[in-house]
Order: C-alpha cells, then sequence, then structure tokens
C-alpha cells in the first residue's frame, strides 16, 4: 500500500510550505521526517551517520540471501534440518545470522501433505535477521486481514496453486517468535551444490507465499 | 485495544498489489524513518511493546490511509512526546524550542553494527511451572482491553490445541504500559479453519496464534 497521503484537499498548503502541520494529517512526509531529523539532531538525540549504517545494513548486509542460504543448507545436509527444527535460533546463529528480528526463530517445514504461510496480523513482525526488511505487501492491510481467512485466495494471486488435498497452516506472528518456511526442495535438483540450491529460495517461497524455483526457472 | 491494526479477517482491503523486484524503501524519508525508529529506541525510553501501542492507538482513519513508515513516524511522535524528549509544539514546527529530557543512550555510527546484532531477546524466566502442556485443549478468553494486547480479535473465545510451549517472554499487555515485564509462558496454539471462521471455512486450513499463558483457559 505504498500511496500518497490522500487527505490533502482541504488543507492550507501555506503550512505545509513551512514545514507545519495539524496534528493528525502527515501531508508531506518527505519534509516532516527531514524536519524530524534535523530536530533530534539538534537536540543531540540522534546521529545521522548512525541512520546512514542502519539504512546500510538493510540495504545491502541483511536480506532474504541470508535466509536462502539457511535453506539450502537444510535441503544439503540432514542433520542441519533436524537441528534447525528442533533450535533454530541456534542452527541460524551458526550461519552467521542472528540478531534484531531474529532473536527467536522458528523454522517450520512444507511436506507434501501440508503448506505454512506466516503472516502478522496485528503489525509487521517478520523474521529481519534470515529475510530483512519486509516488502510493503507483507505490512499493508489487504495481506494482513485475508492471510488467515482466505489463504488460497492469497495464494492464487501469488501465481501458487497447492495440489489438491495439500492442507494449509497460517502462522499468525502474535509473540515475540519470528518463523522462516522452509519449502519443498524442488525436484530436478540432485547433486546441486549449496549455492545453486540457494539460487532457487525466493523470499517469498521463505514467507510461504511462494515456492521454491524449479532449476529451469532460472535457466 | 480493538484498533485498526487488529486486521485478521476484516474485509474490504482489495488484492495484495505484490511488486515485482519491489526495492526496500520506496522514498529517501522512507529510510529516515526507519533510521529514526531504530535510534530512538535505543534511548532505551520505551519497550518494543510500547512503540507496538503507540502505532496502534493512531485513530483509525488515519492508520488506515497511512503507509507504513508513516505509520511508524507518527508512532515516534507520540513516544518522544509523552517520554519528554521533544514537545508537540516542536514535533510539529520542527523548531528546536528547549532542551527536554536526556537519553540513557544515544546511537552512535560506531555502535550500529553490534546494537543490531544484539538486537533484543525477550525471552524470560518464567517462576511458576507451565500450566499447559502439549495436546491440551485450551480456549482462548474473549474480552476487550483498554490497553495493549495480543490476542487478536479474531481468536478470542475460540477452542485450540496447545502445539508448542515456547518459553518463557516479557508479557506485552503489561510492559507496554510500564507495568514490568512480568513473564508468562507462551504456547502456539492451533485452531481449526471451522473453529475461527465457522460456515465457509476452508476445511484445509489450520491457524495458529502464540499466545500468553493468561490468555488461555483450560477446557
Amino acid at each position: 500500500m505504498v500511496h500518497d497521503h490522500n487527505h490533502s484537499d482541504d488543507h492550507d498548503a501555506h503550512d505545509e510550505h513551512h514545514g507545519h502541520h495539524h496534528d493528525n494529517q502527515y501531508l508531506d512526509m518527505q519534509a516532516r521526517v527531514k524536519a524530524l531529523e534535523t530536530l533530534l539532531t539538534d537536540k543531540g538525540l540522534i546521529d545521522p551517520a548512525a541512520i546512514d549504517a542502519i539504512v546500510d545494513t538493510y540495504e545491502t548486509k541483511v536480506g532474504p540471501r541470508n535466509g536462502a542460504k539457511v535453506v539450502a543448507r537444510a535441503w544439503s545436509d540432514p542433520a542441519f534440518a533436524t537441528w534447525l527444527k528442533s533450535d533454530a535460533t541456534a542452527a541460524i546463529a551458526s550461519l552467521g545470522f542472528a540478531g534484531r528480528q531474529g532473536e527467536h526463530m522458528r523454522a517450520v517445514f512444507n511436506t507434501s501433505e501440508s503448506h505454512n504461510m506466516v503472516v502478522c496480523t496485528l503489525c509487521s513482525c517478520y523474521p529481519w535477521a534470515v529475510l530483512g526488511l519486509p516488502p510493503v505487501w507483507y505490512k499493508a492491510p489487504a495481506y494482513r486481514s485475508r492471510a488467515v481467512i482466505d489463504p488460497r485466495g492469497v495464494l492464487e494471486e501469488f501465481g501458487v496453486a497447492l495440489p489438491d488435498g495439500v492442507k494449509i497452516r497460517v502462522w499468525d506472528s502474535t509473540a515475540e517468535l519470528r518463523y522462516l518456511v522452509v519449502p519443498l526442495r524442488p525436484v530436478g535438483t540432485e547433486g546441486f551444490s549449496e549455492e545453486q540450491l540457494a539460487d532457487l529460495v525466493t523470499r517469498d517461497a521463505m514467507i510461504g507465499t511462494g515456492l521454491a524455483l524449479a532449476p529451469e526457472d532460472i535457466r | 485495544m480493538n484498533g485498526p491494526h487488529d486486521l485478521g479477517g476484516q474485509m474490504g482491503f482489495g488484492p495484495i498489489a505484490a511488486e515485482r523486484n519491489e526495492p526496500y524503501f520506496h522514498a529517501e524519508w522512507e529510510k529516515r524513518a526507519l533510521g529514526i525508529t531504530l535510534s530512538c529506541g535505543t534511548f532505551g525510553a520505551w519497550t518494543l511493546d510500547e512503540s507496538r501501542h503507540a502505532r496502534e492507538s493512531i485513530p483509525p482513519a488515519d492508520y488506515l490511509a497511512a503507509s507504513y513508515y508513516e505509520v511508524w513516524i507518527r508512532g515516534i511522535d507520540t513516544l518522544l512526546e509523552r517520554h519528554g524528549f521533544a514537545s508537540r509544539e516542536e514535533l510539529s514546527s520542527g523548531q528546536h524550542i528547549a532542551q527536554g529530557v536526556r537519553p540513557k543512550r544515544v546511537l552512535k555510527a560506531d555502535m550500529v553494527e553490534s546494537v543490531l546484532a544484539k538486537g533484543g531477546a525477550c525471552d524470560r524466566p518464567v517462576q511458576t511451572a507451565a500450566r499447559f502442556a502439549v495436546g491440551d485443549q485450551v480456549r482462548t478468553k474473549n474480552f476487550h482491553p483498554l490497553g495493549h494486547t495480543r490476542l487478536p480479535r479474531y481468536a478470542r473465545a475460540k477452542r485450540g490445541v496447545v502445539e508448542a510451549v515456547q518459553g518463557g517472554f516479557v508479557f506485552p499487555d503489561d510492559n507496554a504500559h510500564g507495568n514490568g515485564e512480568n513473564p508468562q509462558w507462551v504456547y502456539t496454539v492451533v485452531f481449526t479453519g471451522d473453529e475461527i471462521w465457522g460456515e465457509g471455512a476452508d476445511p484445509s486450513l489450520t491457524i495458529s496464534i502464540d499466545a500468553w499463558e493468561s490468555y488461555l483457559e483450560r477446557m
């Protein structure tokens, strides 16, 4: 739900130019946030360079390639998969992925009988340490409202049609546990290296709104 | 509270609108909004639970019209004012008027890596034994607290089964209001689609929530 605000009609444009705002209207977010950053910097409460470092972390270091490595390892190494099932936080940390919004991890494994899908109906809880920042749709009302009542309809919109008889389990992240879906390993990937396997693991497959890619999908 | 954030099962929000190759940020201000929110979080003045409650207390029409980072900025304004770091006048004008409260800690660029890597674990020892065990039949409470809770409306007064005992965690309903961490056992409780949605529910659907012990009653 990326959109401009939609309630600017009756607002005094003069105020907005000067960076003033009604309490209940946030009209120009670029100006508003710039003013806030300047204010907090003047007060010595924040360091703009720290903001740069945070943004750099989530743009270049922490993202869904982390999770893809976890899944590829689980597909390749049965002992790791067992560890991931019983203590996901530790198993994931062993690959170097930990920290904010990855403190309490759980891995849920798709099977030929059951498909897992993760949502946070109450806010935007998401396993940042393995998937990075969530996409806009994950945080927006359409997904948060529908995932629990109409997951098949949601999956259809993602182009996923599950075979008949496959059950759906939706995990609503209402507490501090963060869920990583381990999708089914695609057929025709015998002998693939972990790196080759990781290329088949999409962000959506680890949320449960997608499946892992088939080898022919990326050729 | 029965706020606008509690979206599970609501209708009318339309299709999911996933974006192909979505960027992490859709505007410069979103990067700053993320960084400001995380920076202010390290003051140590409020908890994650309090910040969630600040966001869900945004008036419903504003909450639903806002993009997610706008929700964050509205939340951070509330918290900065409530805890005395900035006055309402400063936040609406962007002008530095008075010093305000000094935080315990200001996030500097060289601290970012370690702060993000450390995260904020919220598991805690609980002095009493877990009241429920795997396989127990439970019913979720029917309540409508004015304050923060993580029991979504769609899952209140529903019968489910304890699938996992997840450990002790800070209790958000207290912690969000400065009433202490008061950790409780958290359980993954699974419900049938029929129990949650009744007539017309997808028969192949099960839904789980992670529920604090006081949300549950024995059947």
